[in-house]
């Protein structure tokens, strides 16, 4: 099996690795660089649960090769949060919170795709409706929520995009 | 706010609040620890041999190649587990029915595990599984459960010559004679087709054997009952030498994570060759190979009635495709008996559940444990009754239900209802759904052509979990225990930790826990822990199964609850010279009735506890900690010789409204609204509670319109992957409307009742009930699931005047 030398920007941190030429990028960003908050439903493409963020674009990382990440951006659900440098403690963003407060989740094992593909949604539409909501999740199953809840967790958090007094949960966890 | 509304108002401060659940921080996070998040030192990997054929003999294994290739340790065949394990543990206990990890002798189904590859990476262990060459020779195969029934079917099991696995006929009250008086009957089949929950996390397992401590650790992501005790007896070791470890995530169940088969494997590798194993099924393994298919049923009904819509007696014969191996799936046509005539006062019942065996993959125990079908079956009678008489289905229902005041009320299969509102729950769907307005809007739309369908379907959902259908199907099994337990601590700085042992797939079990600990000790909910214990250190459990959780964990958890109150008081007591009946809880304080000076703060009591032990009362141990085990309500009885039993406690109950619109040309069955009341007794956490039913629903829907396991002729699974196994989106599931009541189980600490698996146990019913409303002018009924587009095509085809739609 052919190794190939991959630079590859993941949660703003700069990586160099060396792969074989059919890891798969989950496999990558899991076992490489112990980043398991990326989760494996199918690998073949279907569940979403594998959801990243490749330039700033959603992909699923268990059908793109490491390989073919090589000199991209890519964010997974643990960029998501971030540390406060003031405060020392991890700060979540509005769309994590969002999940929390809404309970827009029961297992977890979907949500990191969830977040990730709302967090692309957001940032082209920063006040979807419920149909455009639906649409853009789609591609991501959850099996135990029936979207309900997820839906209106969307909507909560492009409600605290909007108005940065809106605080539902603390904002030091 | 009315009268009637301000009683309605719960005196609680945390319980059925809306407050956010605690386990969903690590899961916004991604930090959640799935099995497959969990590393260790010098882990290796098993990938495994599946058999291409549905029924076969293997005549030889050659492992030498596989067992070449560098990093490969072992390679495991049938031969090697039969000789060094027991088989694994089926509930019917049948001779010449083994099942075991890895097949031997003979293949029984396609996908079936013939050998496993042990490497240090799972790359080189898949590779190698490629490698390992079986010769088979290739027997006939059963299918169909009818045929497989047939005294000249080709036998699954060759040492049991009959595929019939368990026959048993039940008769509750005078059936014959019911339905000699009755006016009229109506006899119909329907069919449940072969479907699973399926959970976006396949199965996995890692297990380490360490020789020194004589322990063999597992950690899965597992949901079931006597796990440990399942591990031990096929690996043929003591109880206290299998540790699970619970504080594992696990990516949803609904019932179906039961790798027993892969956690012996594993668990036999690891002891035999010193090594950590790690199994992850890939998806088509967990598909096809890994037992874990859902109920595949034939129902055969009838129901005698009078012309005024009283339904008088059911007759019912299902017959379930168990798959190759029993396991413990026949048990699920024994739980509905405990709630066999839905929500209506039905005089008397003949039943007769079949299991059957073929060559397909196992099943398992899925969401609701068999009622779903049993449910979607009834209530398929209900509206063909009114049908037959020219009633609604709202009029039908009205007139059967078992009403507030008949509760606790005895079913004629010896269950007893424990509370309950039947009426006004529906009422408030039908208040929530514009129901008269819906009925008149579908009139004027049917006229412009539209194919608009109302289903209507009001279902019970046993909770509790009180696994009566094990002695009720196996006499010489008389367990009656099905217990769950609680430890709860104060440490020295006041702050409480509980701890619980199983695992959670998402139904949210420490927030359960903390809430409501929070409210019997009257402190704030997110200063307890929740802890995941192991089975080693951990009291009786027997899992989150059969929607039993806030029933039998809560009440351990209020149980213990109360117990460290009662020494805290006790303690207070003799600290200030006052008896016991004196004090009472003011929030967390200890006040003391006929001297408003005399008190002791919580934080006091505890100094006490832990610091001064010259203060305590005497005799009374350090600290402050207590254990909690509970028995189900109601358990404890096994069922009679005529098969009479008390099968769960709690009955909840929901009514549910779709709105469907069928498209003429693609036959896509589509969502217009989607309506629910249901009451699940007091609700613990509002959130979860809307969670567990929306979630019901969504499997519902697949399971009525998108998902099956189908086979072909040869046996061959063809819906393997995500592409044609359909799960259902976004677009798929509607928006729903819930409106809830609460009809409090006197049975239970708060008066909760269970609600894991009502929106599964009633969806389908609804659905295929709004499907078929649908269909009334096209003068046609579907009576199975999934309902595919091809055959709304195919009625309405037909309909038109064609035959039928090659
Ligand atoms: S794991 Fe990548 S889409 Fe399912
Ligand atoms: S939360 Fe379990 S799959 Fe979505």
């Amino acid at each position: 099996m052919s190794n190939h030398k991959v630079q590859i920007e993941v949660n703003g941190k700069n990586i160099e690795a060396e792969v074989s030429g059919r890891t798969h990028l989950a496999d990558f960003l899991r076992n490489n660089l112990n980043l398991t908050g990326t989760h494996i439903g199918c690998e073949h493409g279907v569940c979403g649960c594998c959801t990243v963020l490749m330039d700033e674009e959603p992909i699923r990382s268990c059908i793109i090769l490491a390989v073919q990440a090589d000199g991209h951006k890519i964010k997974t659900v643990e960029g998501m949060s971030e540390i406060n440098q003031e405060t020392g403690k991890r700060e979540l963003s509005n769309i994590q919170k969002a999940f929390w407060e809404g309970h827009g989740l029961q297992c977890g094992f979907c949500t990191p795709g969830m977040l990730l593909t709302t967090e692309a949604l957001l940032a082209e539409n920063p006040d979807p409706t419920d149909q455009e909501i639906r649409e853009a999740l789609s591609g991501n199953i959850c099996r135990c929520t029936g979207y309900l809840q997820i839906v209106e967790a969307v909507k909560l958090a492009a409600k605290m995009n909007k108005n940065s007094t809106l605080v539902y949960l603390p904002e030091e966890v | 706010m009315t009268k009637k509304e301000q009683q309605n108002v719960t005196p609680y401060k945390w319980v059925g609040k809306k407050n956010p659940p605690v386990e969903n921080h690590r899961f916004v996070l991604g930090s959640g620890t799935y099995v497959d998040d969990i590393k260790m030192d010098n882990m290796h990997h098993a990938a495994l041999v599946p058999s291409p054929y549905a029924h076969a003999a293997i005549k030889s294994i050659d492992t030498s190649e596989a067992l070449n290739v560098p990093g490969v340790i072992a390679v495991v065949t049938g031969e090697d587990i039969v000789q060094s394990t027991n088989p694994l543990k089926q509930y019917l206990e049948i001779p010449g029915v083994d099942w075991y990890p890895l097949a031997a002798g003979s293949v029984k189904y396609a996908g079936e595990w013939v050998a496993a590859v042990v490497a240090e990476d799972r790359f080189i262990a898949e590779d190698a599984a490629e490698l390992v060459k079986v010769e088979y020779e290739p027997l006939p195969n059963v299918l169909d459960p009818e045929k497989a029934m047939s005294d000249n079917a080709v036998p699954v099991h060759d040492k049991h010559p009959s595929n019939i696995m368990w026959q048993r006929k039940f008769t509750w009250g005078e059936v014959e004679s019911d339905f000699n008086d009755s006016d009229d009957e109506i006899e119909f089949r329907c069919r449940w087709n072969r479907n699973s929950t399926v959970p976006l996390e396949t199965f996995g397992v890692i297990t380490k054997w360490d020789e020194g401590r004589k322990i063999l650790d597992v950690w899965a992501s597992i949901q079931m009952p006597q796990y440990p005790e399942q591990i031990a007896e096929a690996l043929k070791i003591p109880l206290n030498c299998v540790r699970v470890h619970y504080d594992v995530d696990v990516g949803g169940s609904y019932g179906v994570k039961r790798g027993i088969k892969h956690t012996v494997l594993v668990g036999y590798i690891s002891k035999r060759y010193g090594v950590p194993v790690k199994l992850i099924e890939d998806r088509l393994e967990n598909m096809r190979g890994s037992d874990m298919h859902g109920p595949d049923r034939i129902f055969d009904v009838k129901a005698a009635f009078d012309k005024n819509g009283k339904i008088n007696s059911l007759k019912m014969r299902t017959i379930d495709d168990e798959g190759a191996y029993p396991g413990r799936s026949p048990l699920q046509m024994g739980k509905p008996i405990g709630a066999i005539v839905g929500a209506y006062k039905i005089k008397s019942v003949e039943y007769e559940g079949v299991a059957v065996t073929t060559n397909k993959t196992g099943q398992v125990a899925v969401r609701g444990f068999g009622q779903s079908p049993t449910n979607f079956a009834i209530e398929m009678a209900v509206d063909k009754v009114a049908k037959k008489l020219g009633l609604s289905p709202i009029e039908i229902r009205k007139q059967n239900f078992i009403q507030p005041q008949d509760f606790p009320y005895q079913i004629p299969s010896g269950t007893t209802y424990d509370s309950g509102d039947y009426p006004a729950v529906l009422n408030k769907a039908l208040k929530l759904a514009n129901y008269e307005k819906l009925l008149k809007w579908q009139e004027e739309e049917r006229k412009k052509g539209r194919m608009i369908g109302i289903g209507v379907a009001t279902c019970i959902e046993p909770g509790g979990g009180n696994a009566l259908f094990e002695p009720l199907l196996n006499p010489k099994n008389d367990k009656t225990t099905f217990p769950e337990s609680c430890q709860v601590k104060v440490d020295q700085k006041g702050k409480v930790t509980a701890s619980i042992a199983f695992s959670s797939a998402g139904q949210g079990h420490q927030t359960l826990v903390a809430t409501i600990l929070a409210e019997e000790l009257n402190i704030d909910r997110d200063d307890i822990r929740v802890v995941y214990s192991d089975s080693l250190s951990s009291l009786p459990s027997q899992s989150p199964v059969a929607s039993r959780m806030a029933i039998v964990l809560g009440g351990a958890t209020s149980g213990a609850a109360r117990r460290i109150k009662d020494k805290m008081i006790k303690i207070a007591a003799h600290n200030l010279n006052e008896p016991p009946e004196q004090l009472y809880w003011d929030g967390s304080t200890v006040k003391c009735n006929n001297n408003s000076h005399k008190e002791l703060t919580w934080d006091e009591i505890v100094k006490i506890a832990h610091i001064t032990y010259h203060k305590m009362p005497e005799g009374m141990d350090p600290g402050i900690q207590s254990q909690f085990v509970l028995e189900v309500p109601t358990g404890g009885t096994l069922p009679t010789p005529d098969g009479k039993v008390q099968m769960y406690p709690c009955y909840s109950f929901s009514a549910h409204i779709p709105v469907v619109e069928l498209n003429p040309d693609t036959g896509k069955v589509e969502f217009l609204n989607y309506y629910i009341a249901d009451d699940c007794g007091t609700v613990i956490n509002p959130d979860i509670v809307k969670g567990m039913v929306v979630g019901g629903v969504a499997h519902g829907i697949g399971a009525a319109l998108y998902e099956q396991f189908s086979y072909d002729n040869n046996g061959q699974m063809i819906a393997q992957t995500f592409m044609d196994y359909l799960l259902p989106s976004t677009m798929e599931v509607p928006h729903i409307d819930i409106v809830k009541h609460c009809t409090p189980s006197p049975l239970t600490s708060m008066g909760q009742k269970g609600v894991g698996e009502g929106g599964y146990m009633s969806a389908p019913a609804a659905i295929v009930n709004a499907v078929n409303d649908a269909l009334v002018p096209f003068d046609s009924e579907i009576s199975h699931v999934p309902i595919t587009p091809y055959d709304v095509i195919q009625k309405i085809f037909i309909n038109k005047g064609g035959t039928h739609i090659v």
